[in-house]
């Protein structure tokens, strides 16, 4: 059974095409990307004035199943990810139990067979229950089928374990994604340390201490081998340190998020929750740092760190209320508007990072429409101009801090092996 | 007056600040009478609700409740339901429906204050939120400077309208852990004066930039000339939080006493928001004003339940009828 996507504008970087073209996908596969017109039998989409671009990619995602599943679920965190152009998200492994054993990872994929909207990569943690101490069955968690290790949400604060979790991954020659805090500079910190955690009266994270432990991290890549991927970059010194580091010649990658370039420590003013997460927002010179770093390809890739959390936790004193906030559903129209509509970057650069960067990062398939890779594909509008309103969300929560955001570009649709899933 | 709660001096405006400051002045004259009840907010209940434990300013609220005629209810968090696990949320909420008609609310969460008075249609008034703001505390100090210190800087003598132009205040001690410092920045500044921020670097805020105070870690520069020299309470979680060595160290750096007094104005005024750590942060002679300046801290104590009448009467009192 084919299906063709008639007439769009097609964007793959991965094999340097932006043309007028028409894409064919036969069963799960993509077939071939012709030239308009061409002759093909099977089911016909006019996407003419769209672009047709290769799935996007998240690296990070918190999915909340198991355990909390009145945040989020495979279901509705994977329908949020379609309908913001995502054909396949990374989930991290906080879950409850945690993805450190293969029997979580297989619910998981097997929970995305039966309600996915798109293709879950679960991460597994580096050590049993996330608590630092003993390293997980990390050759187990592999073959079950986690994409990569991680700390994220509670980091490795001891470096001796740090460096023995990144020897015994890298003999796997799999990747390990850090989120990088020295919890010690952080003490009671929920916000960003600057003049407005000060005049605020909240306690503060230095943005030192990111760049503290990104140092550590990379330099212990740099000792056992270990592939790293720095997660949510959000201050100059760590973009400087991934910058530092593939100056080397090391095997680092990075990620950062549309609110690290998009909002500064301010956005917290009044105590506003939804502005509050892990790194947290920073300063004005950190955020151009990161946004100079990702439009520069220093930082390699966009991911959301999609992080839902109930209403009724998020209207908690702001010291209280759990770091976080959505992404999946804006991040495109914030990237298209701050990157792509101002001139930064080009579509198709743009689209590079949210679909063949992470690809490639991850290893596996996908971010690309060359024929016989598999058929996940992104339709855009990019002339699209809506505003973001939470309550029209597919994700069970509401915390973005983007409520009202005027924006220009959007999914239409994706496909998914194949199979049409309507954003 | 524009201001429906009184969360912080920041957002507040500056005429409804002073008009709380000038009321203020008028129920300076009712405490002082033998019989200090007014009939003002007879009818009224105000709710106090404190997440941390205080004395003197729940007392304080209490008395200015009384003293208007209002019935006043205090509900001490740590034995109350949110030991059970109820949000501030439902806290809040149960407080307006069994017909509370102002909450007076202090929380260890800088911001907690703002979040209530979202969720209410009732006056919220903020009684200290965290390391934030603690609005009526910088009142009672502003009137109580405003008795002593006249424009021109000459000792006053019966001035009508607050004018610190031309003052310098100098808080010392632990700033970067004070609502009292915060607020007192906010609102002297807006009354005209000049406000220093002295003490240890690890006390100091991370970033002063959007406060409006100048950071000195040396106390004798920064208290120079001062005419106000505010005292903060040192707590000694700061000691076990490595931020400081030892409690004589400070004392012997940063503690004001006769000897670093001598760098203030001569008729410097000081003063305390208390609790004191006597032989601490200040030195006993100059906590009882024997050190050749006078102590203020007796005042701020008088005059807090005057600032908080003013501040229930104001912002309570559109259906209070009658007044004074």
């Amino acid at each position: 059974m084919r299906l063709v996507l008639r007439g769009g504008r097609v964007v793959d970087p991965a094999n340097g095409i932006d043309r007028l073209a028409d894409v064919v996908i036969d069963g799960d596969r993509i077939e071939t990307v012709a030239e308009p017109g061409i002759a093909a039998d099977g089911c016909e989409i006019d996407v003419a004035g769209k672009v047709v671009a290769p799935g996007f990619i998240d690296l990070h995602v918190h999915l909340r199943e198991p355990g909390f599943e009145y945040k989020e679920d495979v279901e509705s965190g994977t329908k949020a990810a379609a309908a913001g152009g995502f054909t396949a998200v990374c989930c991290m492994p906080n879950t409850n139990p945690a993805i450190d054993t293969p029997s979580v990872v297989t619910a998981i994929l097997e929970r995305a067979r039966q309600v996915g909207s798109c293709r879950v990569y679960p991460v597994a943690a580096l050590t049993r229950g996330m608590a630092g101490d003993q390293l997980s069955e990390i050759a187990d968690l592999l073959a079950a089928g986690a994409c990569a290790i991680s700390d994220d949400a509670y980091p490795i604060q001891n470096s001796e374990t740090m460096r023995r979790g990144m020897e015994y991954i890298a003999q796997f020659g799999a990747l390990l994604m850090t989120h990088n805090e020295d919890k010690a500079l952080t003490v009671g910190g929920v916000m960003s340390e600057g003049a407005h955690s000060s005049a605020m009266g909240v306690p503060g994270i230095p943005a030192a201490s990111e760049d503290v432990a990104t140092y550590r991290n990379i330099r212990l890549s740099e000792l056992t081998g270990c592939r790293l991927h720095l997660l949510h970059i959000s201050t100059a010194g760590t973009a400087g340190l991934l910058g530092w580091a593939k100056g080397r010649g090391l095997a680092v990658t990075g990620e950062t998020g549309p609110h690290y370039w998009r909002l500064t420590d301010a956005a917290c003013r009044g105590y506003y929750s939804n502005a509050k997460m892990n790194p947290p927002l920073r300063s004005e010179a950190d955020r151009v740092a990161v946004k100079e770093a990702l439009v520069s390809g220093v930082i390699d890739a966009i991911a959301t760190d999609h992080a839902p959390h109930a209403p009724y936790e998020k209207e908690r004193e702001f010291d209280k209320t759990p770091f976080g906030i959505l992404g999946l559903e804006t991040a495109f129209g914030i990237a298209y508007t701050d990157l792509v509509a101002s001139g930064l970057l080009t579509l198709s650069e743009l689209v590079y990072k949210m679909s063949a960067a992470p690809a490639a990062i991850l290893g596996v398939p996908g971010g690309s429409l060359a024929p016989g890779g598999p058929a996940d594909v992104v339709v855009l509008d990019t002339e699209a101009r809506w505003t973001v309103e939470p309550d029209r969300f597919r994700s069970k929560s509401r915390n973005t801090p983007f409520s009202g955001a005027e924006l220009q570009g959007r999914a239409c649709f994706t496909v998914v092996g194949g199979r049409v899933v309507e954003a | 007056m524009a201001l429906r709660h009184l969360l912080s001096i920041e957002e507040a405006e500056t005429a409804d600040l002073r008009l709380i400051m000038e009321t203020a002045r008028s129920f300076q004259d009712v405490i002082g009478r033998p019989v200090k009840k007014v009939p003002a907010l007879r009818g009224r209940t105000v709710v106090t609700l404190f997440y941390e434990a205080s004395t003197r300013t729940r007392t304080s609220f209490e008395l200015a409740a009384k003293y208007l005629s209002a019935d006043a209810v205090n509900i001490a968090v740590a034995q109350s339901s949110v030991t059970k696990g109820e949000s501030l949320k439902d806290t809040v909420r149960t407080l307006e429906a069994v017909t509370a008609d102002c909450v007076v609310m202090r929380h260890s969460s800088s911001g907690a204050p703002h979040l209530a008075a979202g969720m209410l249609g009732i006056p919220v008034i903020n009684a200290g939120d965290g390391r934030h703001e603690h609005p009526t505390q910088a009142l009672l100090d502003a009137v109580t400077i405003w008795d002593a210190w006249a424009p021109g800087l000459g000792k006053r003598v019966g001035v009508d309208a607050p004018d610190f132009t031309g003052l310098r205040v100098a808080v010392v001690g632990d700033v970067a852990h004070s609502r009292v410092a915060r607020s007192n920045a906010w609102l002297l500044t807006r009354l005209g004066a000049e406000v220093r921020f002295v003490g240890p670097a690890t006390l100091m805020p991370a970033d002063a930039s959007l406060l409006p105070a100048t950071v000195h870690s040396d106390l004798r520069s920064g208290i120079d000339g001062a005419h106000v020299v505010m005292v903060l309470r040192l707590q000694t979680e700061r000691q076990e939080a490595g931020l400081l060595p030892t409690a004589r160290e400070y004392s012997r750096i940063w503690g004001v006493n006769r000897s670093s007094l001598a760098a203030a104005h001569p008729d410097a005024l000081v003063m305390h928001p208390g609790p004191m750590n006597r032989g601490v942060e200040i030195a006993p002679e100059v906590a009882d004003g024997l050190a050749g300046h006078s102590s203020a801290i007796e005042t701020q104590v008088r005059n807090g339940v005057a600032v908080r009448m003013a501040c229930l009467y104001l912002l309570m009192g559109s259906a209070a009828g009658e007044v004074l």
